[in-house]
């Protein structure tokens, strides 16, 4: 028989699991993977020459960290491990790979697609002044290069991340001045049933809040952000908030961390034409799968949190069970039983998950009341006030239209970071459910490349 | 003033990077990003608004922080690493046209 030709994107924790369902099946996979190491973000691994242990780094994840890389680490030889290397289309059967000015295109039996996710923006009048940095972004900076992104810290927005990267920042000796959640205390007391599904994750939360009071950190519950204060020169200089109890407040700081959870890389997803459904509870798009992670495409899988925010353990599981899911319809002798417990262990997440977006609920209504003036697009500068001058000149009310008409979600970043909120704006501005606006179509290639790209190697 | 703080992993050599012209200390293992704002505060011009920009995600998703070889290669600060020699612009060489109205 010839060996099937199964082909992994990422090499995060879903990636990683999913290569070596591949080679204990006797198979090497070809792990395609933007970063310059394996690990994904979430478990990002620092330069060679840095020291940090592993409980320094990854806090309570250290152990799985530890172990994800050590999994990784051990299947060098035994796959086509290629780092460094984006996946641009997904077209003709075939995945289109880009790596320094080299590129190639790749046939495949099975691809399973785990693009792991970003954080998910909304904006905020003044998210451009030089500064604002993503949650994950701010995590980024500490993790993989020991720095913090400012002086005096202020992070905001709302969601685990919030909490964990702010302490992190304070174990690490950062300046950490403010965490602002824009999520109620009293959404958590109600999420407590669902987040009852992992009670280790929820006491691992409940101890980092604790430890930001302890360590003289103001935080705040409830929050609505009015403006990042700062100026075209010099970047930010504060954040003007509103108080859970309405009352307006001011912190001055040279940084904000923004971000209200995560939202998945589903480009590739969509560019294999796989079906997508709107998810009411995050409300967001993703694509389709069956309880093991089968796509609406034959021969395509998706695991992690590039298809759905479940979270890092789950995506190890995800990882592990699209892959033999995959290797079960290549004909492959598979454990059923294994395959079922992997199945309930993503369910136990998943139900956590729920917990998590009722806890720390996007706050969608703050996309409508975004002044006129704030800038909505921050990659081409496009304003609030751009947009629903469109939408009452073309009558544009389709995610699509409105952003050939505007440029919103047509720059730099493609809408990975004002999409969701554009989508809430126009909602909103036009009365409809935001399903109804649809989604912006992926487009190839997903990431910039550079037009002296040429033939492979 | 810098913009990035450096929290540990200190001990590790110095390398120049030479940023618009000018040497820039970094260390080995900075990305070009944390050499960059490790000694100065921004990393480009916007060219849609009058605002100076240092980045975004840092993990290869906005593009929000281009800088540029001194032939006009595009460069990622966030996931390109700082090595010595290296000569970096922060305005992409030959584009002079004005995008504002």
């Amino acid at each position: 028989m010839v060996e099937p030709r199964i082909i992994i994107v990422g090499a995060g924790p879903a990636g990683t699991r999913a290569a070596e369902a591949c080679v204990q099946a006797g198979i090497r996979p070809i792990v395609l993977d933007e970063g310059r190491r394996d690990g994904g973000q979430i478990y990002r691994r620092q330069p060679d020459n840095f020291t940090r242990p592993y409980a320094k780094l990854y806090g309570s994840e250290a152990g799985r960290a530890q172990a994800l890389h050590e999994t990784f680490d051990g299947l060098k030889g035994k796959i086509d491990y290629r780092p460094e290397t984006l996946v641009w289309n997904i077209a003709g059967g075939q995945v289109w790979t880009a790596s320094q000015t080299y590129q190639d295109a790749l046939p495949y039996d099975a691809l399973l697609l785990c693009t792991g996710a970003t954080d998910r923006l909304m904006p905020v009048k003044g998210w451009q002044f030089a500064g604002s940095y993503s949650l994950g972004g701010a995590q980024v900076a500490l993790k993989s290069q020991a720095v913090s992104i400012g002086h005096k810290v202020v992070f905001m927005g709302s969601g685990p991340l919030l909490y964990l990267v702010a302490s992190q920042y304070v174990e690490a000796g950062a300046h950490v001045v403010a965490v602002l959640d824009t999520a109620p205390y009293s959404a958590r007391i109600k999420a407590l049933p669902d987040l009852l599904a992992v009670p280790s994750v929820l006491w691992n939360g409940v101890a980092l809040t604790m430890k930001l009071k302890r360590a003289g950190v103001a935080v705040y519950n409830g929050i609505k952000p009015m403006e990042i204060n700062g100026n075209a020169a010099e970047g930010v200089s504060g954040i003007r908030f509103r108080t859970g109890a309405g009352v307006e407040q001011q912190v001055a700081c040279d940084a904000v961390a923004m971000g209200h959870h995560l939202r998945p890389e589903t480009q590739l997803a969509d560019l294999a034409r796989c079906a997508f459904v709107f998810d009411p509870v995050t409300r967001q798009w993703l694509p389709e799968r069956d309880g093991d992670g089968r796509s609406s495409v034959a021969g395509i899988y998706l695991a992690g949190d590039g298809a759905k925010i479940l979270g890092a353990r789950s995506a190890e599981a995800s990882g592990r069970l699209g892959a033999l899911a995959a290797l079960a319809d290549l004909g492959l002798p598979v454990d059923k039983g294994e395959m079922a417990s992997l199945r309930g262990d993503v369910g136990t997440y998943a139900k956590f998950a729920r917990g998590l977006a009722k806890a720390f609920p996007w706050p969608s209504e703050q996309a409508s009341q975004l002044p006129d003036d704030a800038l909505l697009c921050r990659c081409e500068g496009v304003t609030a006030g751009d947009l629903r001058a469109v939408m009452r000149e073309t009558g544009a009310q389709e995610a699509n239209r409105a952003k050939a008409f505007s440029r919103v979600g047509m720059g730099r970043c493609q809408g990975r970071y004002c999409g969701l909120a554009a989508a809430e704006l126009i909602a909103a501005e036009a009365d409809i459910p935001v399903e109804q606006v649809g989604r912006l179509r992926a487009q190839a290639p997903v990431k910039p490349l550079t037009i002296a790209i040429g033939d492979d190697q | 003033m810098s913009r990035f703080v450096r929290l540990g992993e200190t001990d590790r050599p110095i390398i120049t990077v030479h940023v618009d012209g000018k040497p820039v200390d970094a260390l080995e293992g900075d990305t070009l990003m944390v050499a960059l704002l490790s000694s100065g505060s921004m990393l480009r011009q916007s060219e849609f608004g009058p605002e100076k920009r240092a980045g975004f995600c840092l993990m290869g998703a906005c593009q929000d922080c281009w800088v540029w070889t001194e032939s006009g290669d595009r460069l990622r600060a966030c996931s390109t690493l700082a090595a010595s020699g290296q000569q970096i612009v922060t305005s992409q060489p030959g584009a002079s046209w004005s995008n504002h109205a």
